[in-house]
């Protein structure tokens, strides 16, 4: 008798013990997107004791919704910047004390004083990782990299060009080549009229990385739209003849940071997985065994081989002359975008 | 009397229909509904508590000409792709239920449905490694044929009607088997002992006779064409935009269940329509 009664109370000391000392750590991000690498939930489970529970979205109004309907499951999100207003408006998102996060100071100042996750004076996003939405060419087709975005319309790619079918992406870029912001499309006749003019050098719209590599691969396309980080995986990673070329009438950046939902139950574990996502150890291993996008920590950057696409690339100053981040779009803008995207595609045949 | 019998049979049929129905109420009427619904609101954002009934979607279908333009297409695509099953499905079918016995015809009735097993994605990626330049059958044609051809079809509205026929030709070959099959060989014999060639035999004989099968296989290509929208997008390049893709986009770019769903209604009343208008005739011919 007494025998089981101090087993029962061993096993409920056992238990209270672990419940106390390892939580569950519930991030909702994108699948495959660096916090569900098996390496970094291994090595923050190692580092905190916190087990790593992985929730997918496949896209942003899908983590929106499952913030909205699953109130206090995550701990941790991933938003890109131009959702964070959305996601504080409907008081999704809570602040963080940055304080707690000792690889804060590494970010890049603009990024992490950002207007877009800093609302009076309170931060509410860690910026984690950015990119460009811009133009690669296939080398084979260049002697020398274009310099403009016009290139694209030229009589000499006619059906060897390929933009993604997104309404955003294109109105975007028809912002670009018509020297207009993209955040803030005043004439978007001459943005029609000039992707009514691209239309017909249009071999097909790209939906995945592998389309792209596929086209180039197979040497269908010369140049066409394309994110900064597939580019760079495609020459590093698949030894395709690929190149990134920023034009000087600009390029569409973006901004992944992370968040703390209202409600989450390990707020303290949060901000050490934040804190990890943004170390030059979490970094530098994504970079290699798989192939990130650049981080928003200039240490985590510098620790990477001085060659690297990230660091040489996406480090060049044009660059970071010629993006021009994308801000929030409404509904009601990404419906007309649409509809403007769709009539211009139906007229194009 | 033969009311209470009628009864008694409604009840002992039940046990064998309550599945079925059970299963199409859960599986269809009720997400169909739920859809109906989604069409009259005026918006999903789930933080909208501002959401009110309308009929705003409906009417955008009508305001831009857009939609109505996208819908003719995809019905011409429709028409073109059942035309184009009939013309392979039918022979194919004739061989198989008239000329081919045993297991000659187990054969061929096996590769006739085997696209069916493999995933559809496959099977449109597949067509996209032969359709392209320097594809399978451009490399091909250029190993045979003296002459240097460019054999280009990727990306083009051929290449989303031979991608289309192909996933819904077999719908066509089994109907048509079926009402074949099902024509007494001493009817066709009769014919030609009567004198009548064969070409007359099948105008005067088979073909009235297999006319169900006909139909039967049109109607089930026709309407899922007209609203296909995976393989215009993935082999019709940017002419691949159709009703199909607008109604997709709707779904999953902007978010515009509402919008999405009118539109799918408009084109489920479309496709009901045109049945109905050919219900007449064709009971006629059948």
């Amino acid at each position: 008798m007494n025998k089981t009664t101090a087993i029962l109370a061993g096993l409920g000391l056992l238990l209270t013990a672990s419940s106390a000392m390892a939580k569950d750590l519930h991030v909702l991000n994108w699948k495959g997107y660096g916090a569900d690498e098996p390496f970094a939930t291994k090595a923050f489970e190692e580092m905190t004791g916190d087990k790593v529970v992985n929730d997918f979205f496949n896209s942003e109004q899908e983590m929106l919704t499952k913030l909205r309907t699953n109130p206090g499951l995550y701990d941790v999100v991933m938003i890109n910047a131009a959702f964070m207003q959305q996601a504080l408006g409907e008081k999704l998102v809570q602040p963080i004390d940055t304080a707690t996060i000792q690889n804060y100071g590494d970010l890049d100042e603009a990024q992490a004083q950002s207007k877009m996750l800093n609302v009076d004076g309170k931060t509410y996003g860690v910026p984690w990782t950015w990119g460009l939405t811009t133009i690669a060419v296939n080398d084979k087709a260049f002697d020398t990299a274009p310099t403009s975005i016009k290139e694209m319309w030229k009589e000499d790619h006619k059906g060897r060009v390929t933009i993604r079918d997104d309404a955003v992406e294109a109105i975007q870029l028809g912002a670009l080549a018509t020297g207009q912001s993209i955040n803030d499309v005043k004439d978007m006749d001459a943005v029609k009229q000039s992707l009514s003019e691209l239309l017909p050098n249009i071999r097909t719209f790209w939906s995945s990385e592998n389309d792209w590599n596929q086209m180039v691969a197979s040497n269908q396309i010369d140049l066409g739209t394309y994110w900064s980080g597939s580019a760079g995986r495609a020459k590093t990673k698949f030894n395709l003849p690929v190149s990134l070329a920023v034009p000087e009438e600009g390029a569409v950046g973006w901004l992944d940071s992370f968040a703390i939902p209202v409600g989450s139950t390990n707020v303290e574990g949060a901000e050490k997985f934040i804190n990890y996502m943004i170390s030059p150890e979490f970094y530098k291993e994504w970079d290699e065994t798989v192939g990130a996008p650049v981080s928003a920590s200039k240490r985590a950057v510098a620790a990477l081989p001085e060659d690297s696409f990230n660091r040489k690339v996406m480090g060049a100053p044009e660059v970071a002359e010629r993006v021009q981040f994308q801000e929030p779009i409404t509904d009601q803008q990404r419906e007309d975008y649409l509809k403007v995207w769709q009539s211009l595609k139906v007229g194009a045949n | 009397m033969t009311g209470k019998r009628r009864d008694s049979g409604l009840v002992k049929a039940m046990p064998l229909l309550l599945p079925a129905y059970a299963w199409l109420t859960l599986a269809i009427f009720l997400p169909l509904s739920a859809m109906v619904y989604f069409s009259l609101l005026t918006s999903m954002s789930p933080s909208g508590q501002s959401a009110t009934l309308t009929l705003g979607n409906y009417a955008t279908f009508f305001s831009d000409p857009l939609y109505a333009t996208l819908l003719v297409r995809s019905l011409e695509l429709g028409l073109i792709v059942t035309l184009v099953c009939v013309l392979i499905g039918f022979p194919a079918a004739y061989v198989l239920a008239k000329i081919f016995k045993g297991r000659a015809r187990e054969a061929i009735f096996l590769l006739v449905i085997l696209p069916f097993w493999s995933n559809s994605l496959v099977r449109v990626f597949s067509w996209s490694m032969v359709l392209r330049e320097g594809g399978i059958l451009d490399t091909a044609l250029n190993a045979i044929l003296p002459f240097k051809v460019t054999f280009d079809l990727m990306y083009s509205y051929p290449a989303v009607i031979i991608g289309l026929v192909h996933s819904y030709l077999p719908y066509m070959v089994l109907t048509c088997y079926l009402s074949l099959q099902a024509i007494d060989d001493a009817l066709i014999e009769a014919a030609r002992s009567l004198g009548a060639s064969r070409f007359t035999t099948l105008r005067r004989v088979i073909a009235p006779l297999a006319l169900p099968g006909v139909l039967a296989g049109s109607a089930l290509i026709f309407i899922p064409v007209v609203g296909s929208f995976m393989e215009p997008r993935i082999l019709g390049g940017h002419g691949g935009t159709l009703y199909g893709t607008v109604i997709e986009d709707q779904f999953t770019a902007v978010y515009n269940w509402p919008l999405g769903a009118a539109l799918s209604f408009i084109l489920l009343a479309v496709v009901l329509v045109i049945l109905l208008v050919s219900a007449p005739v064709l009971r006629k011919a059948a």
